[in-house]
Parts: C-alpha cells; sequence; structure tokens
C-alpha cells in the first residue's frame, strides 16, 4: 500500500526505547490525536543512532527524520544522550552539504511522562516537513557513490 | 526464514479505526511471510494458543504481533514462541495500539501505518538471531533510601526475610514525616505510639545497618551488583560514644539554631537530637549555629560530655556498599505556600502550615501540646484551616490532589475542639474526598459530632485587623461572600516531589514524571517496579500517599526484592555487544565509551581487541555507534537490523 497520495509523507522516528518510546506510548493511553505520518524504529538508546542512519533514511527516500531520547541527564544508560547530542549536532551541520535540507531533521527529548510534549513535537515536526513538501531524489554518480560508501561503513 | 504474522483487534481498541484483516492480507505479500491472520485478543489464552498452533502447522521460525507496545506484552509473546519451541529472540511486535490506532481516527490511514509498521518489523525479523540468555551471581543485599514509614517498613519485611538491608536516612533520624505527627486518621491513635516501635525494631535488628545523617553520593553496577557510595556527612559527634543522655542540648549557649523537625516553630540548640524517640538517639552540631565550630570559642559540649563524644573537626567520611538491589523510598516535601500571597505569603505569624499546627499538637512538639497562636502565644477561639493549598492548583504548577489533606484537616479539627473545647474550626474545602476506609465516616464526624464549620469555596484573601486574621471567601454552596475572624489560619499545604529527588533518579538511572515524583514500572501492574531491573519504589516518592499506603508499598517492594532474591543466579539479557574480532582493530574507542566498563581490551595472537563482558554489558550500543569499524554489533538490534526497518518504509 503506497503513502497515502498527498495526505501524508513519510517520516522516520529514532526512538529510544526508554523516554521518547515510553512518551510516545502514554501519548497514545492517554489518546493525544496525532498526524499519523510518523513511522517509528525502536532503539535501546538514542546513543545507539549511527548518524549515518539517519542520512541513510534521508537518502533513502524519507521526507523527515525526527529522533528522540530522554532528557539530558535522565539517560537510562548514564550518557547515552549525551553522545548522541554531539553526534546529532555535527549530523545537523553536515547534512546540507549532502544537498539535504536541514529542516527535514531534527531531534528532542521527550521523557516517558510527557505524553502531551510528545503530542506537540510530532505535530509540529510533520507540520514543518508537510511545509517543505516532498523529498526530491538525490541523484546523480555522486550520490550513488555517497550511499555505497555509506553502506560500506554501517 | 518463515515468518507468521497476527494483527491483534484488541477487542475495539485497535480494530475500531485499524481494518485488522487488510493488514493481515498486506501482510502476506511481504517477504518471508507465509502466513499472516487477525485475531480477537493475542494475548489471552486462546490467542496465545493459536500462535503456537500457527507455529507448529506452518513450521514458523519467526512470529510477528501487531499489537500493543512491546513495552507491555513483549515478554509475554516471548514465552508463547517458548512454549511452540522457538528461540524467544525470533519476535518482533508492531506497536499499532498506543502508536496508531489510539492517536487518530481516519481508519484508512491507520490501516495504512498499520501495514508499515508490520512491514518493518517483518523485515527487522528477516536479520534476527537466536540468543540465549547466560546467568550472572547476584549479592544478596539490599540497600533501602529513606527511613520514612514506607523505608522503615521495606526495611523490617527485607531484613525479616533474611536479606542484609543498608538503611540510608539523611537526616540524623529514622521516622520522616510520621515521626513529625501527634495523630493519625481515621482512627486518631498516637502517630509516634506506632511508629516509634518498627522505629526500635530498626535499631535492634540484627539485620539491619542504619546510616543516618547520610545520603547516596554515586550508584555504580547493575541489578544483582550495584556499588553505592554513600555520604556520612560530619554530624561533629562520634556516635560510637554518644549515649544519647542530652546533657549538651541543655548546656548548648546557642539556642539559635533552625529546627526542622518542628518546621521551625522555635530555635534548637546548636547541638540537638530532633525528637525524644529519634533513633539514632545521637546527637547532631549544627555547625552554621555552634559557636566552637563557627568563632573557636565556647566548647561548653565538650566539657559537659560524659562520654567525650564531640569531635568539632569530624569530616565528611564516604563507604561503599555493595548491593544487588535498591530500594527508594525518599518521600515528599510540602509545597512552599509563600507563593501565595493571597494567604499572607508568609508574612501573617498566624498562618501556619498543617505540618506546623501538627507538631504543635504534639506532646513532644515547641508548645508542649498546647495550641497557641504563634504571635502572641493565647489560646486560639476561632480556627480557620484553607485546604488545597499547593494542590488541585495548576496556576503554581500542582495540578494533582495530594490526597490525605482531606483527611489530615478533619483531624486537625477533630484534634482542635479536644484541646480547646470553646474553639470553632471552619475548613474552607473545594471537595471532600475521603475514599479510604472509614474515612467518610471521619469527615462526617469531624462535621457532625466536633462541630467544626465546613465551607465550600475558595479564600480570596486574608489580611490583619487588631490582633485577628480576616478571612474572605465564598461560600459556593450558599451562592455568599463570608468573612470569619480568625484566630489563627492553617493552611493544608499539598506534597510535591522531595528535594533532591531528581538528583537521586539521575544516579539510580529511574524516571520522573513531570512534577518529581519517580515513575513506576507500569501504572496498573508494576506499581513498585522501576524500569531499572533492581531498583524499586516505596512511599510518597512516587506520588502523595497515606501511611497505610506507604506501609502497604514499603511491604510490596521488599516482597519484590525477595522474589528477585529467592533465585539463585540472575539471567541476563543476551541482546548484548558482539565483538567481530576480525573487524576490531583494537582502537578502544569503545571501551571508553561504554558507561558501564563492560569491554575489556584483550590480547589475540599480540594485537589488541576488544571483548564484551556479556553479564555487565547493559545493551546500549552505544559502543556499536562510536565504532569506526562497524566491529562490535548490539545483539538484536545490529545496523542491518535497524536499516531494514528504514528500508521497509523508505520510497526510493
Amino acid at each position: 500500500m503506497p503513502v497515502l497520495e498527498g495526505k501524508e509523507l513519510r517520516i522516520v522516528g529514532f526512538l529510544c526505547n526508554w523516554c521518547s518510546y515510553g512518551g510516545a506510548d502514554t501519548a497514545g493511553v492517554g489518546r493525544f490525536t496525532q498526524p499519523t505520518d510518523l513511522r517509528v524504529i525502536k532503539v535501546p538508546c538514542s546513543g545507539r543512532i549511527d548518524p549515518l542512519f539517519i542520512v541513510k533514511t534521508l537518502m533513502s527516500g524519507a521526507d523527515g527524520v525526527l529522533v528522540s531520547g530522554c532528557h539530558p541527564n535522565d539517560c537510562h544508560y548514564a550518557e547515552g544522550n549525551f553522545y548522541a547530542r554531539r553526534r546529532l549536532e555535527m549530523l545537523k551541520r553536515f547534512i546540507p552539504m549532502l544537498g539535504i535540507d536541514p529542516d527535514r531533521f531534527d531531534y528532542t527529548w521527550v521523557s516517558a511522562s510527557e505524553g502531551q510534549r510528545w503530542q506537540e513535537v510530532v505535530t509540529k515536526f510533520t507540520e514543518q516537513i508537510h511545509k517543505l513538501g516532498p523529498a526530491q531524489k538525490i541523484e546523480g554518480p555522486e550520490a550513488e557513490e555517497t550511499l555505497k560508501l555509506m553502506e560500506a561503513s554501517l | 526464514m518463515k515468518i507468521g504474522v497476527f494483527v491483534c483487534h484488541c477487542g475495539t481498541n485497535i480494530e475500531g479505526t485499524v481494518d485488522t484483516a487488510a493488514v493481515a492480507e498486506a501482510a502476506r505479500e511481504f517477504p518471508g511471510v507465509v502466513f499472516a491472520t487477525d485475531t480477537m485478543y493475542a494475548c489471552s489464552e486462546p490467542g496465545q494458543d493459536e500462535i503456537i498452533d500457527a507455529i507448529k502447522e506452518h513450521k514458523l521460525d519467526g512470529v510477528v504481533v501487531a499489537s500493543c507496545t512491546p513495552r507491555m506484552h513483549e515478554p509475554t509473546f516471548r514465552k508463547t514462541l517458548e512454549r511452540a519451541g522457538l528461540n524467544r529472540y525470533l519476535f518482533e511486535m508492531a506497536n499499532i495500539r498506543e502508536h496508531v490506532s489510539w492517536i487518530g481516527k481516519d481508519r484508512e490511514a491507520n490501516t495504512n501505518k498499520s501495514v508499515d509498521l508490520v512491514r518493518m518489523a517483518a523485515a527487522k525479523l528477516l536479520n534476527n538471531k537466536p540468543l540465549n540468555a547466560k546467568f550472572f551471581d547476584m549479592n544478596k543485599r539490599v540497600m533501602i533510601v529513606g527511613g520514612g514509614v514506607a523505608g522503615i517498613q521495606a526495611a523490617l519485611d527485607c531484613a525479616d526475610g533474611g536479606l542484609d538491608v543498608i538503611l540510608v536516612e539523611k537526616t540524623s533520624s529514622i521516622g520522616g514525616k510520621m515521626a513529625k505527627l501527634d495523630k493519625t486518621f481515621p482512627t486518631v491513635d498516637c502517630s509516634s505510639c506506632i511508629l516509634g516501635p518498627r522505629m526500635v525494631d530498626v535499631a535492634q535488628h540484627p539485620n539491619i545497618t542504619l546510616y543516618a545523617c547520610s545520603e547516596i553520593e554515586e550508584v555504580n553496577g547493575y541489578v544483582g551488583n550495584f556499588s553505592v557510595k554513600v555520604k556520612r556527612k560530619a554530624t561533629y559527634v562520634d556516635w560510637d560514644k554518644c549515649t544519647g543522655c542530652g546533657i549538651c542540648m541543655e548546656k548548648c549557649p546557642s539556642k539559635k539554631a533552625d529546627n526542622p523537625f518542628d518546621e521551625d516553630l522555635g530555635k534548637a540548640p546548636a547541638i540537638n537530637i530532633p525528637f525524644p524517640q529519634a533513633i539514632p538517639k545521637k546527637a547532631v552540631i549544627d555547625p552554621n549555629f555552634c559557636i566552637k565550630i563557627k568563632r573557636d570559642k565556647c566548647g561548653v559540649c565538650a566539657k559537659v560530655c560524659p562520654s567525650e563524644a564531640i569531635v568539632y573537626d569530624q569530616v565528611d567520611e564516604f563507604v561503599v556498599e555493595e548491593v544487588g538491589a535498591v530500594v527508594a523510598a525518599t518521600g515528599f516535601d510540602l509545597v512552599d505556600w509563600t507563593v501565595y500571597s493571597e494567604y499572607g505569603g508568609g508574612q501573617y505569624p498566624d498562618v501556619i502550615t498543617s505540618l506546623q499546627y501538627e507538631r504543635m499538637l504534639s506532646a513532644s512538639g515547641p508548645t508542649e501540646g498546647h495550641i497557641k497562636r504563634p504571635s502572641d502565644g493565647k489560646e486560639p477561639k476561632n480556627v480557620v484551616f484553607i485546604q488545597c493549598v499547593g494542590s488541585r492548583d495548576k496556576s503554581i504548577g500542582r495540578p494533582y490532589c495530594s490526597g490525605f489533606c482531606c483527611m489530615y484537616t478533619a483531624k486537625q479539627a477533630i484534634l482542635t475542639k479536644d484541646h480547646c473545647p470553646d474553639s470553632q474550626s471552619y475548613v474552607f474545602y473545594m471537595d471532600i474526598r475521603s475514599p479510604g476506609k472509614m474515612f467518610d465516616e471521619f469527615t462526617r464526624r469531624a462535621q457532625e459530632e466536633y462541630e467544626a464549620r465546613y465551607i465550600r469555596g475558595r479564600v480570596s484573601m486574608i489580611y490583619p485587623q487588631g490582633d485577628k486574621l480576616i478571612v474572605r471567601g465564598a461560600d459556593t454552596l450558599m451562592g455568599d461572600q463570608v468573612e470569619v475572624d480568625a484566630d489563627l489560619v492553617v493552611l493544608a499545604v499539598g506534597a510535591e516531589a522531595a528535594v533532591g529527588a531528581s538528583d537521586l533518579a539521575k544516579k539510580l538511572r529511574i524516571s520522573y514524571d513531570a512534577y518529581g515524583f519517580f515513575m513506576e514500572g507500569h501504572p496498573k501492574l508494576k506499581p513498585v517496579e522501576t524500569n531499572t531491573a533492581g531498583v524499586f519504589l516505596a512511599g510518597s516518592c512516587q506520588g502523595p500517599k497515606d501511611i497505610p499506603s506507604s506501609v502497604a508499598q514499603g511491604s510490596a517492594a521488599a516482597a519484590k526484592v525477595l522474589a528477585m532474591f529467592a533465585k539463585d543466579q540472575l539471567e541476563s539479557d543476551p541482546a548484548v555487544s558482539v565483538v567481530d574480532i576480525k573487524r576490531c582493530i583494537g582502537c578502544g574507542k569503545c571501551i571508553s565509551t561504554c558507561p558501564f566498563g563492560a569491554i575489556k581490551e584483550v590480547d589475540f595472537r599480540g594485537q589488541p581487541k576488544a571483548e564484551v563482558i556479556e553479564t555487565i554489558c547493559q545493551g546500549c550500543g552505544i559502543c556499536t555507534a562510536t565504532c569506526p569499524q562497524g566491529a562490535i554489533q548490539l545483539q538484536h538490534f545490529t545496523d542491518n537490523q535497524i536499516l531494514a526497518e528504514v528500508n521497509a518504509v523508505c520510497r526510493f
């Protein structure tokens, strides 16, 4: 089944198991209505997220990528989100060099109790992606080379 | 791999907004899927049997269940797979309830999203490998943080169960808030008469080590093997020698120290034992008020102490305790009522808090059980109680009900009449919430038998007039304004998370909610567990609780600890990192980033290589994202598994 034409875009969310996935669950339990575009990939910790996952996701056709972990200092694994923050901050600056609109990527912190905050984050990010519209395919030999190199290093 | 997909209706929870049959039909086309169906309740016994039958009939080697959050039923379905003879890691869940059916009503969009989530789960599952748990030893000792009534109960139950217990309390005596109370509701029995003997039990129990005046400095390790560094704060008194005779208190010339036990009603000597039943009954010097420590004069306590216990140059000490489980029982604090300027915001001496009033009612309190106005020491005639101060109030960020204020206000109204038979109590309330056993009868007794006047409405302002306080408020039942000449105003303050609770949560790596209360593992089914294995909760640190609930939860936490320790060994989660020794270049980056010290360097034919210590690895995967070679992979969340999910959802 294809993405609902004109209604939905492809947004991928990388969520840490302990805080943000829990926060998304809390939002669900609280029946907080959200846009349906986001597809969640659960990872144990935001520190597990290799920035190349995000690049790969965006180059593979996602229209947006949202990463969410525990608030700084609240990490279930003590310091995973600090590693995540450093890596993702670097990535933010690096993304435009690949020809990707940096607004298609964002990262945030949502705790397991913050269902309402999760609703706000998802709604805002989805609106932002809808404003940008569907992503253009990055084509050409250079892009293919980048993808190949990236896959090799993962 | 042959995959079976089960799409759960969850009654109407999912089926109401997702076409589960269509999801199952779509799933049949996914790579690897040989069987797909929708099912009413996948987690029920017939639901699980259906999965087992399908595994056998279709010779499945992997299962996807599309239902609720894996945080709820992943363990359930993993067991189902094991019962059918499959490895429990050949299972994936697609969360189509919390993440789909409950957050939108558009059936087409929800069905579409569910299909995507199942596609992602199936794609990941194709890359799953069977994993088998390892077993490891544990240290069967438990640390209880906080010596209030919940912590005391947990400590006694654990100790009676044969465990070595370390009870850490930050103040100089255990007892917590309950020790400050005069009476308890709804029986109006003496608080310290019930709690006192329990406190003595703690002191005398051979299995309990009590660290008073101590705080948690650092927590390392993991379930079964925590290593906790405890700061034993300087008390300037050698507790091995101090007999608690109290002569130092009598003779101390500085009588201006803060008196937190009496809620700062009155002052205390600089060397102090907080109350007669204190456990341990040992003196502590407040260095901010001790003349000897501040100005190197005085030294009276050292001169009068018969056991030569005074040590003016004592410093903080640190001890490290190895334990297998930790129970957090750090309790609550009262909301700072001075934010309410309409109630006088701390300006009028005759506006006091409920806990201050409680100290005043107590025979061992600052007024020896006599109700006296702080301003002039006179006995009040009209006492006004104002409820919901700092609870059910969005404007100060405390929208929750603290639960016990209605009851203690009724108790205090009753006690007021007992202490001063000529007095009249007024209670301004929003609702009366008294759902416990004998609670409603109790609040009615306060009104009917003790003639407390209950007025439904908020107080808009309090201002002084002569030596009285005028309390102006609304009576919403009469639809009228009321004014009461009060001699004393008692604010029924609500509860908030204890100061420093968030710091402790960070040290224990547990979560807390927006108000700072610690989060339980599941609001219904795991009320005393946290999401961090081996860390349990008791009492008001999880949310405001009265004494019976705190005691019940203390016992429940103890039961959980004892159940955990009843096993000989703990099972480790096999989803840990592994090193591909051929790819590893021995750079050591994983070793330095691992928060748990779970990776060590080993020598492999003269080359340095990384090796994971399986029982220590907690499965965060920080190392995997760090390794420049992709040589260390977190099992069950490998790069290939995550990218398989990405590929399943992306369109180019």
